[in-house]
């Protein structure tokens, strides 16, 4: 016969007690889940993304509405429990109803500790813990102050969320530096300086004397040195406090949290509790790892199973939005201790290790955490290291004479080597869900949950595909632009940005380039880079640009070249073609061919007669098509509701406008289009960079398709309804991959590296983004919407590039 | 001794780029490189490369546009695993004129 069980309290770990129950055997019970927050279980260590906008409140929902009615899981939510008769084993709502309960599960969490100053209860005073407290800092934004009460892991992120927001946030914390219980003085300094950079003021030694408030709302802060510091809104992050009230209030034993054994029994063997309302063994947790474990245990328990919760050794790899922290172990001075310290101030990465007979027991780093896991394995294996002790602080990569690469070290890692530490999975549990068909780095998310809470382990993730699927995953590993630089193309568009970088003399220098002048990989990459990071500024280099680019055509094998006019949406006029016809004549076109993109080819002109025929074409109203720029190519239409009786929409119309407005612009790599009428795809948008197909209520983009050396379908980004968004969507969408794709990688390429779930955050579900990056596209586009053929056929640009220097051939002849 | 026949102003070939010269025998590629030295080579190496002065430019090298082999324009060497070589001619610049050795073009022309 099945029980009831009642959980109270929605959280992370009640919630993954669940989902480790209802997994085991669904039918084990009947569960009724109280919460007194207005909503189920979503994942709370991403509320930091949710403030700094990188992901919505959406995203982070771990059981949806669905979820718990598929699973017959009684829902609720917004009511707070008031009592529990233990001796009727009933649990009593705050209205009065009684819910019977054969076993009962504390998850009730716990409270954010408000410091009892003066004017803590004056309205825009708040903690940061739940999706209330963040939506008011959300609604915070340029022009507002914010007082960030603690300097903690929590105080940090509330505070760079903002800043992200343009708000203006100045942090106090009591201690003399930031996050003093997981980072040592100098890491803490390094973080201040990069939170600083960020522009958030930092107040470290600053003890809160008064909260001023004015007709009840809160004013500023005032610290006992006297200094006032205005705010519209003061939030408290100094810690966290088991809630056990209501446990204390049924007679359960307490001390700072609910007391467990190692099964999560309380002192009551029909009532469990798990998560951060536990003490266990004089403990209590914080981190999400082990309290994954607990639901685990928890679930076991109430199944009658064996388990037993065992407190591991933590490390914490943390991130404060754009920092790079990890601490693990001790790392406290002492005379029996010695430390490691490894500094480059330049690259602000700073090392430590702490070691107690010839053990490392501690370990910071700040700026470049890639080899964490390694140091946090000997930590706690307890690993004797006086054999490489001098080379020890460079990490797993110096050791044993000859330099391993970044492989190795995960290969070398045991199958029980944890990856993921918030879910606490092991490298033989991903692997055995890579051999088990997840072959990507989203399928071994989902299947294994490794890298499905914080992501900071998403690297290590990556590299065991690598090593377990061999050459049939392909790595996106760090390369190099070419043998000219030791830097990968990221690094230079950073650089070239952040060094203000205009010239490819420059960047050269600059950026320590081996060679004198750089080659031919690499020129036509950075000036691409400068191009697009400069737009409006006089970056372009012709020298630097293959040949058809230079000349504006394309060379063929025997040195002609082929000019294709445009023909916006694949429309021409009896006008434009007798032109070309006159010109194919004129200058003894030999081939006259109807290219895939829906215009056409004049192929075998030659090199001298170009700025000629382009004369022609353009008194004809035609300009270059571009269809040797890797840059827009074109867009492809099928005739729409013009003409088609299947027709939902006038996508000619659409791929006219949308080209009207793209043409011009350069890329990493060539951009094709393509606007469909409706799901037939006569237009082939499917196979497109960007491909639009129409239906009935609106238009589907899809994105990264192609139809070359590989063949890909191109995937939903997003519907829209109206064609102006189309349009805005097909412009972001195009910026963020001029602006963020290695050059020579078509979309497709581009997207495999970065995620679509990344691009649709981006572009679709960012509105003040798209809207950002279409501006951005479009203030380019002034400058970059001149068509080159009629600069070069009517006002002598490059000249030199189409005229012998001179000919002796005619002198011969005479 | 060779004689020099004047081609043109070393200005009319831009710094990192070039151009060509045309002889009956076929095209000559003059190159005037970013470190102002200029240079004559084959426009073509037949059936392997050209033409070069549509390629890319760096240091004292190019890169064919159609294969990527490399050139070296002093010795007309192609550099790396490729192996294959164009032809070279005396050029210098004499109060800013380019001068051209005149058996790149007349030698060419008299082995006619």
């Amino acid at each position: 016969m099945t029980q009831k069980l009642v959980i109270i309290g929605a959280g992370m770990a009640s919630g993954r007690a669940l989902e480790h129950l209802i997994e085991a055997d669904p039918n084990a019970y009947d569960v009724t889940l109280f919460n007194a927050e207005p909503r189920g279980n979503y994942n709370r260590i991403m509320l930091s993304p949710v403030l700094s906008g990188e992901k919505t409140y959406d995203e982070i929902v771990t059981h949806t509405a669905e979820w718990y009615e598929e699973n017959g899981v009684t829902c609720r939510f917004g009511e707070k429990v008031a009592n529990v008769d233990r001796a009727r084993k009933v649990v009593i709502s705050e209205n009065g109803d009684e819910v019977p309960y054969d076993k009962l599960m504390f998850g009730t969490g716990s409270n954010p500790f408000i410091i009892p100053l003066p004017g803590h209860d004056l309205e825009g005073v708040i903690a940061y813990r739940d999706l209330e407290d963040t939506e008011q800092m959300m609604a915070m934004g340029e022009g507002n102050k914010v007082v960030v009460i603690g300097g903690g892991l929590l105080g940090l992120e509330a505070a760079a969320g903002m800043a992200a927001h343009g708000v203006d946030v100045t942090v106090v914390h009591i201690m003399g530096h930031l996050m003093e219980r997981q980072l040592d003085e100098a890491a803490g300094f390094l973080l201040r300086k990069a939170l600083v950079d960020k522009g958030i003021t930092v107040r470290c030694h600053a003890n809160s004397k008064e909260i001023l408030g004015e007709n009840g709302k809160v004013k500023a802060l005032l610290l006992d040195d006297g200094t006032e510091l205005p705010c519209d809104l003061l939030v408290m992050a100094v810690g966290i406090r088991p809630n056990v009230k209501l446990a204390q209030d049924i007679g359960l034993a307490v001390g700072k949290g609910i007391h467990v054994d190692d099964q999560m029994l309380t002192s009551d063997g029909d009532i469990i509790a798990v998560g951060e309302c536990v003490e266990h063994d004089g403990a209590i947790f914080g981190l999400v790892a082990p309290l994954y474990d607990q639901a685990k245990v928890a679930a076991k328990t109430l199944l009658a199973e064996e388990a037993k919760f065992v407190q591991r050794e933590l490390s914490t790899k943390l991130k404060v939005t754009g920092c790079d922290l990890f601490s693990a172990g001790d790392f406290a001075e002492g005379d029996d201790r010695e430390d490691i310290v490894f500094r480059d101030p330049a690259r602000g990465v700073y090392r430590r290790l702490v070691l107690k007979s010839d053990k490392v027991i501690g370990a910071v780093m700040y700026g470049d955490t890639a080899d964490s896991n390694w140091f946090y394995g000997l930590i706690k294996d307890a690993t004797d290291v006086s054999d490489m002790r001098d080379t020890l602080i460079f990490g797993p990569a110096y050791q044993g004479g000859t330099p391993m690469d970044p492989l190795a070290a995960v290969a070398a890692l045991p199958d029980d080597a944890e990856i993921c530490g918030c879910n606490g999975i092991s490298k033989g549990q991903i692997i055995a869900a890579i051999n088990g068909g997840a072959d990507t780095l989203d399928a071994v998310k989902a299947t294994s949950k490794a890298g499905s809470s914080c992501g900071s382990c998403l690297g290590l993730v990556t590299q065991v595909l690598g090593i377990t699927l061999g050459d049939d995953f392909k790595m996106p590993e760090k390369e190099t632009v070419c043998k000219c630089t030791d830097l990968s193309h990221d690094d230079v568009r950073k650089l070239i940005i952040a060094k203000e970088l205009k010239t490819i003399p420059h960047v050269m220098q600059e950026l320590e380039w081996k060679s004198p002048g750089g080659c031919h990989v690499c020129r036509p990459a950075l000036n691409y880079y400068l191009v697009c990071a400069w737009p409006g500024e006089e970056v372009d280099d012709g020298k630097s640009r293959f040949i058809n680019e230079r000349v504006h055509a394309n060379i063929q094998k025997d040195g002609t070249y082929s000019v294709v006019p445009r023909m916006l949406g694949g429309v021409t006029t009896p006008d434009e073609l007798r032109a070309i016809a006159d010109a194919a004549d004129k200058y003894n076109v030999p081939t006259v061919k109807v290219t895939g993109g829906q215009r056409i080819d004049l192929l075998g002109v030659k090199k001298e007669d170009l700025p000629a025929i382009w004369y022609d074409l353009g008194e004809a109203g035609m300009m270059s098509g571009q269809a040797y720029a890797k840059g827009l190519r074109t867009v492809k239409t099928c005739v729409g509701t013009d003409h088609c009786r299947f027709g939902t929409q006038d996508s000619t119309g659409l791929g006219i406008k949308i080209e009207s407005e793209m043409w011009g612009a350069w890329s990493p790599h060539k951009f094709k289009l393509a606007v469909t009428g409706c799901p037939r795809n006569c237009a082939e948008a499917t196979c497109k960079d960007l491909g639009i197909v129409c239906v009935d209520s609106g238009y589907q983009i899809l994105v990264g398709g192609a139809a070359g050396l590989d063949l890909l379908e191109a995937q939903l980004l997003i519907q829209v309804a109206t064609e102006e968004e189309a349009i805005e969507v097909a412009c972001a969408f195009y910026q963020l991959y001029r602006e963020g794709a290695q050059y020579l990688h078509r979309p497709y390429k581009w997207i495999a590296k970065v995620g679509l779930d990344w691009v649709k955050e981006q572009v679709a579900d960012d509105l003040e983004n798209r809207a950002a990056l279409a501006a951005r596209f479009r203030y380019s586009q002034k400058f970059y919407q001149v068509d080159p053929w009629a600069e070069r056929a009517r006002k002598g640009v490059d000249s030199h590039e189409f005229k012998p220097l001179a000919d002796f051939t005619k002198v011969a002849a005479e | 001794m060779s004689d020099f026949i004047d081609i043109g102003a070393v200005s009319d070939i831009p710094v990192q780029g070039a151009r060509i010269v045309r002889t009956v025998q076929g095209d000559i590629a003059i190159f005037h490189t970013a470190s102002g030295n200029v240079y004559a080579v084959d426009e073509y190496l037949p059936g392997k490369a050209g033409p070069l002065s549509n390629g890319i430019q760096h240091g004292e090298k190019v890169t064919d546009p159609m294969y990527n082999w490399v050139f070296d324009l002093a010795t007309g060497e192609a550099q790396g695993a490729d192996e294959g070589c164009v032809g070279t001619y005396e050029v210098k610049v004499e109060n800013g004129r380019l001068l051209l050795s005149s058996d790149a073009i007349a030698g060419r022309v008299a082995a006619e």
